[in-house]
């Protein structure tokens, strides 16, 4: 089903949480919200959830208002980031609870029980309490709740925040697969722009009351809508670097260390200004010191980070980069070496607000992302 | 390091013994006055050599107060059975009232919540004695007076304010979140409460009414002023000791003893509640 939210405003008291946030969540659509802890992705979910009312501003399901219509009549499956499983029910209990409450045959309910809970492989513990169960059972148990009623809308509120880092890695696998298979309409919670990269459709990104941006997660990677949240996505985190963009032989083009470094050519914005420029980690590549472009830097520190290595250099004038390369690719061990900057991966940011100020998507900045 | 040694054992041992020897020994002093005669329980210096007698048991038990000024009749037994009625029946009203209001105070923030809820504790620093005057007067007006209704009615001032306030705690424990998921899952506000906050505050309930239950049993002013001699609980009736004839100490024992044993044998029965309730922190799952 879908779900809309228009011009909702909440607040707690005098602490405002969400200021005139509008969402438009298609059928069958995996949303995430991502954002910092106190962004408010939580408090939007409860109030889809209906157990907490907006002040102002509608909430719309399948276009049918919500306003007044009670949590257990919404159609809504939710898991919590905390589990919030009955610790008196054992799991069985616990997942059937969807179905008790719409009077299913005891037969059906069993058989449904036991479906969810193979799929999510707890079937060999729904005899046991919840305080009986490893962190992980508990996730899935409150998990295979929230699918039991085949809900048309699932809100899942950060559910892989409490389990251990294994299980985390093989759920996010395993999840993408299991909401499709749910053909619902999921709104996913989560602080890891990994998860969110991994299992949303579009992601909205929560900051300052409301929503900073939307889009797939490759918009928000590649054309990310402020320095915010360029540094939100992306590990090792990307570098931004104050330059001032001036007309050049072959275009608009940004001086790093005295060496000219082209821009993308669709650049409009002021000239002679200073402004941030945006690079990934993986958009810089060692080079050879005559090559066209590129620029010498002191080597500082080398972290390998498993499928990647991540290089710490500062240019002339003491700036901080960050180079990332696949490891097992060979570098420069230490001491001087050349850079050169992938033109295409480069996002402008203006320097008093912050905000991008060019689209840089070009295949050589997908490339990158990849 | 879970590793204690002899030592420790040892003096916590003995700090153990010391304290149940402090709190024990007067119930097991008056436990043994209540075998003995008047004339036994006097000697000086005291002993616990004695030869152990019945008799106070059969006096309380058939309700014949044998003295040297001759036969009193005791309703001792019609007490009991007064305390019992009067304190089940007040925590039972309380539970009924006091449960839902505490869920109220607990999970609904409207306007004066606070504020009602705190006056309803205020009835507990109130002196008895303020009240009873007026209260009298006008029990005596309305027919209340000397009524079980009436007693249960008054008894109200004690166990609701304090069923109220620890019922209310134990629900303010229970996260928010796991009633709301019951919600979500589909059952309406009443099954929620009925499910999911009632069996999760079970063991806080059950100390809340066994502690209303022996503050009830416990009431003295209430009901010696509010009831007449076929409607007094055993505080009040155990007065009826004091004869003419002096102090009959060994029925006023075994009278202890009876009226100990219905309390006892509740707090031995909800002990495993208390304990859990205590441990409800559990809950966070």
């Amino acid at each position: 089903m879908s779900l809309q939210l228009t011009d909702i405003v909440k607040s707690f008291k005098e602490d405002l949480v969400l200021d005139g946030v509008s969402l438009d969540v298609a059928t069958g659509e995996t949303l995430v919200l991502f954002g910092p802890s106190g962004a408010g992705k939580t408090v939007l979910l409860r109030l889809i959830a209906g157990v907490i009312e907006p002040d102002e501003g509608s909430i719309r399901i399948n276009g049918a208002d919500m306003d007044g219509v009670e949590p257990e009549d919404r159609g809504i499956g939710m898991a919590f980031q905390n589990f919030a499983l009955f610790p008196h029910m054992d799991a069985r209990e616990n997942i059937a609870s969807p179905l008790i409450a719409r009077r299913e045959s005891k037969t059906g309910i069993k058989r449904r029980v036991e479906d969810v809970a193979r799929l999510l492989k707890i079937d060999h513990v729904l005899h046991h309490k919840p305080k009986e169960l490893s962190n992980g059972q508990k996730q899935r148990t409150a998990l295979g709740r929230a699918l039991a009623g085949e809900p048309s809308i699932l809100l899942l509120d950060d559910p892989l925040r409490n389990v251990d880092a294994k299980l985390r890695f093989e759920m996010r696998l395993e999840l993408p697969r299991l909401l499709k298979d749910q053909q619902a309409t999921v709104i996913y919670v989560t602080q890891d722009y990994k998860e969110a990269m991994a299992l949303g459709d579009r992601i909205a990104v929560m900051s300052g009351h409301g929503i900073a941006q939307i889009g797939t997660p490759e918009d928000i990677y590649l054309s990310p809508a402020n320095t915010e949240i360029a540094r939100l996505f992306g590990d090792p985190v990307i570098n931004l670097l104050e330059v001032t963009p001036e007309r050049g032989e072959a275009g608009v083009q940004v001086k790093l260390s005295g060496t000219a470094v082209p821009i993308n050519p669709g650049y409009t914005g002021s000239i002679g200004h200073s402004c941030i420029l945006g690079i990934r980690p993986e958009g810089i590549h060692f080079a050879d010191a005559g090559t066209p472009g590129a620029f010498p830097v002191t080597i500082e520190a080398e972290t390998p980070l498993n499928e990647k290595t991540v290089t710490l250099a500062a240019t002339e004038n003491k700036r901080e980069i960050l180079i990332s390369r696949p490891s097992g690719t060979s570098a420069p061990d230490s001491g001087q070496a050349h850079i050169v900057i992938d033109s295409g991966a480069v996002i402008l940011f203006d320097r008093a607000t912050g905000n991008r100020i060019a689209l840089p998507a070009t295949d050589a900045a997908k490339g990158g992302a990849a | 390091m879970e590793h204690t040694s002899t030592l420790e054992k040892v003096l916590r041992g003995t700090a153990i013994t010391l304290v149940i020897l402090f709190f024990m020994f007067p119930i097991f002093w008056i436990f043994l006055m209540s075998f003995q005669t008047n004339e036994t329980i006097l000697r000086v210096p005291p002993s616990i050599v004695f030869d152990p007698t019945l008799s106070n048991y059969t006096a309380l038990i058939t309700g014949k107060l044998d003295t040297a000024a001759g036969t009193l009749e005791i309703s001792f037994m019609k007490n009991l059975w007064n305390s019992l009625f009067l304190s089940a029946a007040s925590v039972a009203v309380g539970l009924v009232l006091g449960v839902p209001a505490a869920y109220a105070f607990a999970r609904l923030k409207f306007r004066g919540s606070e504020d009602i809820a705190f006056t309803l504790l205020s009835f507990r620093f109130a002196p008895p004695l303020l009240v009873l005057l007026p209260l009298t007067i006008y029990f005596q007006q309305i027919g209340l007076a000397d009524t079980y209704l009436g007693l249960i009615w008054v008894y109200q001032l004690i166990v609701l304010p304090l069923i109220l306030w620890i019922v209310r705690g134990y629900f303010e424990d229970i996260p928010a979140d796991v009633e709301y998921a019951y919600r979500i899952a589909g059952h309406s506000w009443g099954a929620t409460f009925r499910k999911i906050a009632l069996p999760l505050a079970g063991p806080g309930i059950a100390a809340a009414g066994l502690l209303a239950f022996i503050f009830a049993w416990n009431n003295f002013v209430f009901a010696l002023v509010l009831a007449s001699a076929d409607k007094q609980p055993v505080t009040v009736g155990a007065l009826a000791f004091v004869t003419a004839s002096g102090i009959q100490y060994g029925q006023v024992a075994a009278g202890i003893v009876l009226s100990i044993l219905p309390t006892f044998a509740l707090a031995l029965y909800a002990q495993r509640y208390l304990v859990e309730g205590l441990s409800l922190g559990a809950v966070k799952g």
